[in-house]
């Protein structure tokens, strides 16, 4: 093994300031270009994230991180080359080009081949964030709101043998550059807290949680009203310590809004991802204009409501965000698509090119997703039911590659002769987007939206997913 | 190899970094790696990629004894010395109740593996040997029309621990991984998938025709199904399914977990009879079918094999330095690095305890002997789980997940059309049957397949 030099010589020009970097990203560009590239595309991030964590009454990690680095991504026909690195200096980055022109069978030509007609004035969303890391709540102030929510537990919860609160926050600085003239720049700034419990009580034992996020809000964590989260967790808490385990079967649900609107984004939203297209894994495919779900069904997707955690200024290819309707009235309308997705599927892009980081190419993926609000009132999806089972909080679930998906019930009730009942545990509902969307038979007149993350092909990305109280007809609940 | 972190400059610069700072006592754990990896479409390349990754994390000791922690993937002199000082500054918020130390194994021998370093093939050969993978699937049946989810990595990678103390710890590795999911078609049915892996320290170490022939005769195997009727069922999971369980619920052996209060066990667990007589448990980092092995830990504890399970009887737990001294035993080589210790488990070793009866032998699935093969509701076979991370609640005891198997009537199986098996691992753990088979080796343990007594099953029918 060679003993290379420990220290790159990465310049002082790191920092994302446009102009340092233009002369850089167009000499790169042209000379992906040059290479016989038909589109080169440059992602620069820098980051700077602080998890803290509380335990009982005791702050018991505090994790900062930092860092950067590069995504350069070439384009060949329907092919592409993806290549990142942590070396910013201009070896560094030449090398990470010249590695994905070689995937395409191309190679970086001399000099002054370039026909590279420069970069445009630059986009830059990021004018009025500039200040917001330097507003964001001190690590004093971060670990104080914690343990205040620690304690609200402890005031609130009986039986509570674990108390848990948890703080993150993800400050981002992208510079966007392709050679079909994108030049754009942003910054994000996501924090989110989570609270979470576990009660016992001899044999019996619930563990529940909750998780709050927001985007482009420095004051969020100063806003936080602990006790009111705290009180809600702890009453989910104290109902669930001695529930029943749910009995297995096929029968109607309502779903509760919020964060209900999970099942939604995994089981739908995900299939009307050009990426899914690609791969052929979308019953969908052939459907756009046709009807896909109850004509009670309204899916709408995008990234400009307020403050929402999967709002995004612009995408991360550069492109400004809009608002996508998915469903109208059970038809299907639009799919998600990147600029790989448009290239491929022929779908146009609708500003929902994301990734994690400079390590991933980005792909089709959702922002603020979420079913619209129907006329009815909650209690009369209820009452329309004479046995099943009501879904107050959703836990996590997953999409098989055949599209069935699956999602655990973390609060849930029995529904008897329209009315809620004793609380059960222990329920997952189970089925096929294609079966169940045309069986959402009501939507209430509550939506809201719930933060979360979502895991996919490029990365974990901030979402929003969201409803009002819906109605499935039928839908089997794994149970014991 | 392309990595190049440099211990003898690293330690050198944190040196100077810390003493300027007036920090005393620090360690850090550096990592490098360059990725490729290819995946393809029915016969094109669909995505190429490369990545070169450096990151680093630095604890330090402030004045009280307190420790701060900060990562950083910007190894420049900027970037480790805002790491240092981002370190010292988060020390403040330490926890006075529960502070790492160096472990006092930092400095013991470490065992030396076989661990070839392969040469990285080019990332047009990776596409090249996909593509022809992905050709010779699609070949094998009729009804198999794409390959949605594949892909053919190799890294090259080193990893570093260093501390105040003297204590300096390398490791390089090379490997290389190969997935192959296929989706299976039939007039009026609907699709099916199913898939294999491997993994090897070089790509032309994998065993590319064994995934192949696995994926396909597993998805095969799923294409004509039945939905399953809701009841109670005898289950045999198959290695790779009881290793995923054992791993969703591995808090059950983890000191942190317990110190935090969300294990099922205790710290006075030690000694209890948490299973069946006849099942033993091991935790063996070391095993040489283990790809990928580090022969120590975040905190430079040497991996060693550790019984956890024996007779059914928990023998130990895994641990890190700071939960060891807190359990008043030495470190076993499982933590990461943080201000707050993280712990967890290696490479799994299950079967039956040598020397101990019980249980049944000879379990055979496709014959009628063992309990219930043959029976009215007949044997579920579990081939493989899904959705662990929302199904388990570790903290509860309990499961429900989806999975992927099959029906044994009459010595004759069936794919289940949809399903889920959900139960409480200390029942599981208390209602194995037996095993069957020989102890199979996959990328996350060696198990054999395991019976179950009375498992509850949600179906379709």
């Amino acid at each position: 093994m060679t003993q290379a030099p420990l220290f790159t010589a990465t310049p002082s020009s790191m920092e994302l300031h446009a102009g340092q970097w233009r002369g850089r990203l167009e000499s790169l560009l042209g000379h992906g270009q040059a290479a016989g590239a038909d589109l080169v595309e440059v992602f620069i991030e820098r980051t700077d994230h602080l998890g803290v964590l509380a335990e009982q009454d005791t702050i018991t990690n505090v994790s900062p991180s930092f860092g950067m680095g590069a995504g350069i991504r070439v384009f060949l026909g329907h092919r592409d080359g993806f290549v990142s690195t942590n070396d910013l200096s201009d070896t560094g980055l030449l090398a990470a080009l010249d590695q994905a022109l070689a995937m395409l069978g191309l190679q970086r030509s001399a000099p002054g081949t370039s026909s590279f007609d420069g970069l445009p004035a630059l986009r830059d969303f990021a004018t009025a964030k500039r200040a917001w890391l330097s507003q964001v709540p001190s690590l004093s102030e971060t670990t104080e709101a914690l343990l205040r929510g620690t304690d609200q537990l402890n005031r609130h919860g009986q039986h509570l043998q674990s108390r848990r609160g948890s703080y993150g926050r993800d400050w981002q600085s992208v510079l966007v550059a392709a050679s079909d003239g994108t030049y754009a720049h942003d910054i994000r700034l996501h924090q989110t807290l989570g609270l979470n419990v576990l009660a016992a009580d001899g044999e019996h034992r619930s563990s529940v949680g909750r998780r709050y996020g927001t985007t482009d809000n420095p004051d969020d964590l100063r806003q936080w009203d602990a006790e009111a989260a705290a009180l809600d967790l702890c009453q989910s808490s104290g109902r669930m310590l001695y529930a029943d385990y749910v009995e297995a079967g096929q029968f109607p649900v309502v779903l509760a809004n919020r964060f209900g609107g999970v099942i939604f984004h995994e089981a739908c939203g995900h299939l009307l991802e050009t990426t899914q297209l690609e791969r052929g894994t979308t019953p969908f495919a052939e459907l756009v204009d046709q009807p896909i779900a109850h004509a009670a069904v309204t899916a709408i997707d995008e990234g400009l409501t307020g403050g929402a955690f999967g709002s995004i200024a612009m995408d991360d290819e550069g492109m400004e965000s809009e608002r996508t309707v998915l469903i109208e009235n059970g038809v299907l309308k639009r799919f998600l698509s990147d600029r790989a997705g448009e290239l491929r599927t022929g779908h146009a892009r609708t500003g929902s090119g994301r990734r994690q980081g400079h390590t991933f190419a980005a792909a089709s993926r959702m922002r603020n997703t979420f079913i619209a609000a129907g006329p009815h009132s909650p209690e009369e999806l209820i009452a329309s039911i004479d046995h099943g089972l009501y879904c107050k909080a959703m836990g996590g679930g997953s999409v098989g590659p055949t599209g069935q998906f699956n999602f655990a019930v973390e609060e849930g009730y029995r529904i008897e002769n329209g009315q809620l009942g004793k609380p059960v545990k222990g329920a997952t509902l189970i089925g096929e987007a294609k079966d169940v969307m045309p069986r959402i038979s009501m939507c209430a007149n509550d939506l809201e939206l719930a933060a979360g993350f979502c895991g996919s092909v490029s990365g974990s990305i901030f979402v929003t997913v969201g409803q009002p109280h819906i109605k499935v007809d039928s839908i089997t609940v794994g149970g014991r | 190899m392309a990595n190049d972190l440099n211990a003898p400059a690293l330690r050198n610069r944190l040196e100077q970094l810390a003493r300027r700072e007036g920090i005393g006592r620090w360690d850090l754990g550096a990592a490098c790696s360059t990725d490729t990896s290819v995946q393809v479409d029915r016969g094109e390349a669909k995505q190429l990629k490369g990545a070169q990754r450096r990151s680093i994390t630095v604890r330090v000791w402030n004045e009280a004894g307190l420790v701060g922690v900060t990562s950083t993937s910007d190894l420049s002199d900027e970037g480790l010395a805002k790491a240092l000082v981002g370190a010292h500054d988060a020390s403040a918020f330490g926890n006075k109740s529960d502070t790492p130390a160096f472990s006092p194994l930092a400095t013991a021998p470490l065992v030396t593996l076989d661990q070839p370093l392969r040469e990285q093939r080019t990332i047009l050969e990776l596409l090249e040997t996909l593509k022809e993978a992905e050709r010779d699937l699609l070949g094998r049946h009729g009804a198999i029309a794409t390959v949605p989810y594949n892909g053919l990595a190799q890294r090259s990678s080193e990893r570093i621990y260093l501390n105040s103390d003297g204590a300096c710890r390398q490791q390089q590795l090379t490997t290389a991984s190969l997935y192959l999911y296929a989706r299976a078609e039939e007039t009026g049915r609907k699709p099916r998938s199913s898939g294999a892996v491997r993994v090897a320290y070089g790509a032309d170490d994998l065993d590319i025709a064994g995934c192949i022939s696995e994926a396909a005769d597993r998805t095969i195997a799923h294409l004509d199904y039945e939905p399953i009727n809701t009841g109670h069922y005898t289950c045999v999971f198959s290695p790779e399914a009881f290793l995923d369980l054992i791993g969703a619920f591995s808090s059950l052996f983890n000191a942190r977990a317990i110190l935090d209060g969300i294990s099922l066990s205790r710290r006075d667990s030690i000694g209890e009879q948490l299973a069946v007589p006849f099942l033993s448990i091991h935790d063996n980092g070391l095993h040489p079918a283990n790809i990928g092995a580090s022969t120590f830990d975040g905190e430079g504890t040497p991996t060693a094999r550790l019984c956890l399970l024996e007779g059914g009887v928990l023998r130990n737990f895994l641990h890190s330095e700071a939960t060891a001294r807190a359990f008043g035993v030495a470190p076993t080589g499982h933590a990461g690095l943080g201000a707050k210790v993280s712990v967890g488990p290696d490479w799994f070793e299950i079967g039956p305890t040598p020397g101990v009866s019980g249980g049944e032998q000879g379990l055979d699935r496709f014959n009628a002997r063992g309990p219930n093969p043959a029976g009215a509701e007949g044997l579920v076979v579990i081939d493989s789980l899904s959705a662990l991370h929302a199904g388990v609640k570790a903290s509860q005891g309990s499961f429900s997940l989806p999975f992927d198997g099959w029906l044994i009537r009459g010595g004759e199986q069936r794919s289940i059309e949809s399903a889920t098996v959900a139960g409480d691992i200390r029942k599981v753990l208390q209602g194995i049957i037996g095993f069957e088979g020989e102890a199979k080796i996959t990328p996350s343990g060696l198990c054999p397949w395991v019976w179950i007594d009375n498992l509850s099953i949600t179906g379709e029918a």
